[in-house]
């Protein structure tokens, strides 16, 4: 189970997990549930230069869809092809099995703690 | 009575919202209701209702009743139905429209007695057909009385759904057993001595049944349908789910499908207009003089993949390419043109393949051209097929 106040967050609710040169990036439990029942994915290949802000995927569920925004520059270093197979992980375990895609990262932006994302969904 | 005009409805809540809260739900605002839009899984509740059943809360769902020697008389005027011809217990599908041939709303007319008509309306469009009803009234003698504070609303919905209402507890004195009632019936029954209506009526393309009842006792007779619907595997399901439901049984959906500037024949609806009833009616003029030429009709489309057309997409065609040509590469693409309109769309759970329902030109569709939805700048190509997308089996 990964510690969810030690990852960082962004206001367009995704959860990024900073090893070294490389972000996990992932959709928060809180933006899972508002979408409802993923249902199909859309992520960056491997190689693929993203900035940051920029959209780089979509996730629908039944019934709308939400754009991934890469939190960060970089180049996509892998999708999550256990989630593209089967998106329902989004949604059993967003923060674990059901993280979407890492990126080498060229800088690191400045990110919301788990307490400011907290405080942000808390609204 | 206070003016309509002054009473928006903001955060209003069901008689049945700490249920749905202590269930888990989460909420959507609908019609200005604080709604269940599901209740952890949109796509459990779905299939529950295709495969075993599923109870919904549809209590901002809005009732009029309509009371007077002149009451079927009146209702063939101010609906495009001929009303006044069902029987005692039956129940009609209609439409309520405007001088100009648009849909205000569309409704579905339960007779209670000779006299008397219970008119269930969609909870955005009450005001609107309210005071439509009792604009219309005139020297009919008949009274229109707006009920929907009184009235929650359930539907039981899916193919184990009538073995469901029949062991629910406190419901006695059913008049016409469930295992008679036809499909569009009614049944008059007391619920813990309390009167209650149960409709064989739905909107998910299941069998299914609608329970009306006094609001304060809506939650006792939850409690009773789902402890009855326990050993059938009944889940209590939100608006997500009725939504696909409905799209996957080719329903239309006010505000997408319908609205003050679609006529009934555009949406498929001509059946529903009585043109042969006697009398002037509210809309007739116009909806014989029809719409204006080409004029855009509601078609069913597929797509094949995962990525479903959503409401508000445009559909295209692109003239003079061949439809086995690879999408065109950017910057090399032909123009394409705009036919028409996605109102609803989704990735059907029940048939793995998107669905939408769609406003297409009819030369468009006459001319064979391939169609495309416009998916968020991808074209993807559309098929048109008969509505609805999915029927039941009927056992």
């Amino acid at each position: 189970m990964t510690d969810q106040t030690s990852l960082k967050y962004t206001a367009e609710h995704e959860w990024v997990l900073v090893e070294g040169e490389t972000a996990t990036v992932g959709i928060t439990a809180y933006a899972a549930d508002k979408l409802g029942d993923v249902v199909y994915v859309d992520l960056p290949k491997a190689g693929a230069v993203v900035s940051g802000g920029a959209i780089v995927g979509e996730i629908e569920s039944t019934k709308s869809v939400g754009e991934l925004f890469a939190p960060l520059d970089g180049t996509i270093v892998e999708s999550n092809a256990d989630v593209d197979a089967d998106p329902s992980l989004v949604n059993s375990d967003p923060f674990g099995a059901g993280w979407l895609i890492k990126v080498n990262f060229t800088a690191l932006p400045t990110l919301l703690s788990f307490d400011e994302y907290s405080a942000l969904i808390a609204e | 009575m206070t003016d309509p005009e002054q009473r928006p409805e903001t955060d209003r809540t069901s008689p049945l919202h700490q249920i749905h809260v202590d269930g888990g739900a989460s909420f959507t605002d609908f019609a200005g209701w604080q709604m269940p839009v599901s209740y952890g899984s949109d796509l459990a509740e779905h299939h529950a209702v295709r495969t075993t059943a599923g109870i919904f809360d549809i209590s901002h769902m809005a009732e009029i009743l309509v009371d007077g020697p002149d009451a079927g008389a009146f209702l063939d005027y101010a609906l495009a139905g001929r009303l006044s011809a069902i029987a005692t217990a039956q129940a009609k599908y209609s439409l309520l429209l405007n001088p100009e041939g648009g849909i205000v709303d569309d409704l579905v007319v339960y007779r209670l007695a000779d006299d008397t008509f219970f008119v269930v309306a969609n909870a955005g469009n009450r005001y609107a057909v309210v005071a439509a009803l009792a604009e219309r009234v005139g020297t009919f003698d008949v009274l229109v009385s707006d009920l929907s504070d009184d009235y929650a609303l359930i539907a039981v919905q899916g193919p184990d759904s009538r073995e469901i209402a029949k062991a629910a507890a406190g419901i006695t004195e059913v008049s016409v057993p469930l295992d008679e009632l036809r499909y569009y019936w009614s049944t008059d029954a007391l619920f813990e001595g309390l009167p209650l209506l149960i409709g064989r009526t739905g909107y998910t393309g299941e069998d299914g049944f609608e329970f009306y009842i006094q609001a304060d006792a809506a939650a006792r007779l939850w409690a009773a349908l789902t402890d009855a619907g326990q050993a059938f595997g009944l889940v209590p399901a939100g608006l997500a789910s009725r939504d696909t439901l409905r799209l996957e049984a080719g329903m239309p959906l006010y505000g997408h499908e319908l609205g003050v500037d679609s006529f009934p024949v555009q949406a498929g609806l001509g059946r529903v207009v009585n043109l042969n009833k006697e009398g002037d009616f509210v809309g007739r003029a116009a909806v014989e003089a029809g719409p204006r030429e080409g004029s855009h009709v509601l078609v069913g489309l597929t797509t094949e993949g995962k990525r479903a057309g959503r409401a508000g997409y445009s559909v295209v065609t692109v003239p003079g390419a061949d439809s086995t040509l690879p999408e065109p590469v950017e910057g090399q693409a032909p123009t394409s043109v705009t036919v028409g309109t996605v109102t609803s769309g989704a990735l059907s759970p029940t048939l793995g393949r998107p669905i939408a329902m769609a406003y297409v030109d009819p030369s468009a569709l006459e001319s064979g051209s391939q169609l495309y939805i416009d998916v968020r700048g991808t074209r993807i190509a559309a098929s048109v097929v008969d509505l609805p997308f999915y029927k039941r089996d009927k056992k």
